[in-house]
């Protein structure tokens, strides 16, 4: 075999390794950017679906996609949640019909920058009409109105929820 | 406005079926580039030697799908890669010595037996071990077996001796280093000891100098394993497992207990020891001075393997020698304790890189199923299989770039040696059934939230 043949597959080999390597990490590298950050300003359908788009969540939102059929009873007045006090104060959250997660893990619906809040740390949900309070079996528990609670209590606009460092109310704002 | 979005895994079989077939194709490509650049054509045995990489890693990628099909897709073709180019490697080293006669070493068939055995034991691990933390019940189980594998070679009879380090055993005539095997019984006691004490470790202390210290009555695991590394180094001479096995436990406990002084605190107490050992015995001194000055006219005679070593890594260069064109038989074990040498100086510094990032990816993958898992003895168990690989790696290369001192460990994948191999292999196994159990999507579900929070569609939040 010539010479010229031997150098080639040399450097090929050299290249085929780090073709390897470059290969591992393009497969790797939703893994190790770990969770994406998706801007929804503008009406991309296929980002909408993304968080249904679970191994179990073949069953898309059917309720929910579009905000205007959000709230369709009357009872429920509260239209907002806002956070009053904490890191993220000033951020509002529109309610719809679907549960409100809170806590520190990526997942949640609201993502609090807190120490003293937990992974998962409450929940904040619609049930006949009303809006209710859990917590989800936190460290540091879940104050409503002052009072730590154990398991789900109807959460009223004005009254004051804290979780750690950070407090919300709901509000009635404008339909 | 954004919505955060978590990433799922997706399982990816076929990925790893691809990036598997480019595994074996390259590393059956390196074999077949020594071949050519030592003789001139192409091996005798590449045919076989081809098929049956191929049908071994045809054979795991089915176990996989069928008992770990969620597991993570770079493990076992990054290992893969590296098992092949170790033997690559090995041919290389192995025609040298036939040609230029120097020195003699065994042939690669050795190695490729002993792979044989390495993926039909992951195989193994992969078919009975269905769920990790099953080896949870067998805590003090492993630390006895782990302590007797350990010991194993200072019963006069079997153990032998070799450069001075007592890590041998030798039956009818196979020896094997059971220290090997030690460290996965050792890292599944660890684990399975540190997930139900580490409230009591991580429990408030004093602090000095902006550190939180242990009570002292959390001492005594620390001090038990301090002293096994202790009787390891005096009885053994072995500074490289002894550290290895220490650092081992001090790395899990600082997992465990996320606290850094337990890192300080056992840096601190390995000092004493290494001290000793670079004074009072002989082959870690001259290691010590090889270290620190290995070309002087004085100590170039004695430092004969590292230098030669250095001069393989210049021989190299940028882009190496070539597979087969280099020297590496000058250098004494080079297909073994140097294999690393050897590939900087036919690879070069471009192919040493690639090898290095391999097990970088490789160790990351580890501690990513540690950080994925959702128990706490899964996490141990991960990071400190990761852990003993990345330091093997750094130890190892460390000690051939003359980065620290020259210490007894072996190159995981790469090196010659069965019970390495063989012990390394099972390790993948484990870790691929740890990558399972983290990235399977009911372990990233929360009882009685998942198809809800799956299901909803993120609410607006508005900043």
């Amino acid at each position: 075999m010539s010479e010229l043949t031997l150098v080639a597959l040399r450097l090929g080999f050299v290249l085929a390794l780090w073709v390897f390597v470059i290969v591992v990490v393009l497969v790797l590298r939703n893994d190790l950017f770990g969770t994406t950050v998706v801007t929804r300003s503008s009406r991309d359908p296929r980002r909408e679906q993304r968080p249904a788009s679970g191994p179990i969540g073949g069953a898309a939102a059917q309720a929910g996609t579009d905000p205007a059929s959000l709230r369709t009873d009357p009872e429920v007045t509260a239209t907002a949640m806002v956070v009053t006090a904490g890191p993220l104060r000033g951020t509002s959250l529109t309610l719809g019909s679907t549960p409100i997660l809170i806590g520190r893990a990526p997942e949640c619906t609201l993502v609090l920058d807190d120490d003293y809040a937990s992974n998962r740390h409450a929940r904040v949900f619609e049930r006949d009409g009303e809006w209710m309070v859990e917590d989800l079996g936190s460290t540091n528990g879940t104050l409503v109105s002052g009072r730590r609670i154990e398991g789900s209590v109807p959460f009223r606009p004005g009254a004051q929820v804290r979780i750690g460092r950070t407090e919300i109310e709901l509000r009635r704002g404008p339909r | 406005m954004a919505t955060i979005v978590s990433y799922t895994a997706r399982p990816r079989r076929l990925t790893q079926a691809l990036l598997l077939a480019f595994a074996v194709v390259t590393g059956v490509g390196a074999y077949a580039l020594v071949g050519l650049g030592r003789s001139d054509e192409l091996p005798s045995g590449l045919m076989t030697y081809g098929i049956g990489a191929a049908v071994l890693a045809l054979a795991l990628q089915v176990v996989v799908m069928w008992r770990t099909p969620y597991a993570d897709p770079v493990i076992l073709p990054l290992v893969v890669l590296l098992n092949l180019l170790g033997i690559a490697m090995i041919e290389s080293v192995h025609a040298a010595n036939e040609n230029y006669g120097l020195r003699t070493s065994a042939g690669a068939d050795r190695q490729m037996l002993w792979a044989i055995v390495g993926v039909l034991l992951c195989i193994g691990v992969l078919l009975f071990l269905r769920d990790h933390r099953r080896l949870r019940r067998y805590t003090w189980i492993s630390a006895v077996t782990g302590a007797v594998l350990l010991l194993l070679p200072l019963v006069p009879g079997i153990g032998s001796s070799r450069n001075g380090s007592q890590i041998w055993i030798s039956i009818a005539g196979n020896s094997f280093q059971p220290a090997e095997l030690a460290k996965i019984a050792f890292a599944i006691f660890f684990a399975g000891y540190l997930v139900s004490r580490r409230d009591t470790l991580a429990l408030a202390g004093p602090k000095v100098l902006g550190i939180h210290l242990p009570r002292w009555s959390d001492f005594g695991p620390i001090l038990v394993a301090w002293g096994f590394a202790m009787a390891v180094l005096v009885f053994q001479t072995d500074l490289g497992t002894s550290l290895m096995f220490f650092g081992l436990f001090v790395v899990m406990l600082y997992v465990a207990t996320d606290r850094l002084s337990w890192l300080v605190i056992g840096a601190i107490m390995f000092l004493p020891p290494a001290v000793f050992a670079a004074t009072q015995m002989g082959h870690v001194r001259t290691r010590i001075t090889c270290w620190l000055d290995p070309l002087s006219s004085a100590n170039y005679s004695s430092c004969e393997q590292i230098n030669q070593g250095l001069f393989g890594l210049a021989n190299g260069g940028i882009t190496g020698a070539g597979l087969g064109e280099g020297r590496p038989d000058v250098v004494p074990h080079a297909e073994s304790d140097f294999i690393f040498a050897s590939f900087a100086e036919e690879l070069g510094m471009v192919g040493a890189f690639a090898l290095l990032l391999l097990y970088l990816l490789l160790v990351q993958r580890a501690i990513r199923a540690a950080v994925g898992i959702s128990d706490g003895f899964g996490t141990l168990l991960a990071g400190g299989l990761g852990f003993v690989i990345a330091l093997q790696v750094f130890v190892v290369v460390g000690g051939v770039t003359r980065v620290i001192p020259l210490t007894g460990l072996t190159l995981p994948f790469l090196a010659a040696g069965g019970s390495s191999l063989v012990c390394n292999w099972i390790i993948a196994g484990i870790l691929v059934r740890l990558s399972d159990a983290a990235r399977r999507p009911a372990a990233r579900q929360v009882a009685g939230l998942g198809a809800p929070t799956a299901a909803r569609p993120a609410p607006e939040v508005m900043a």
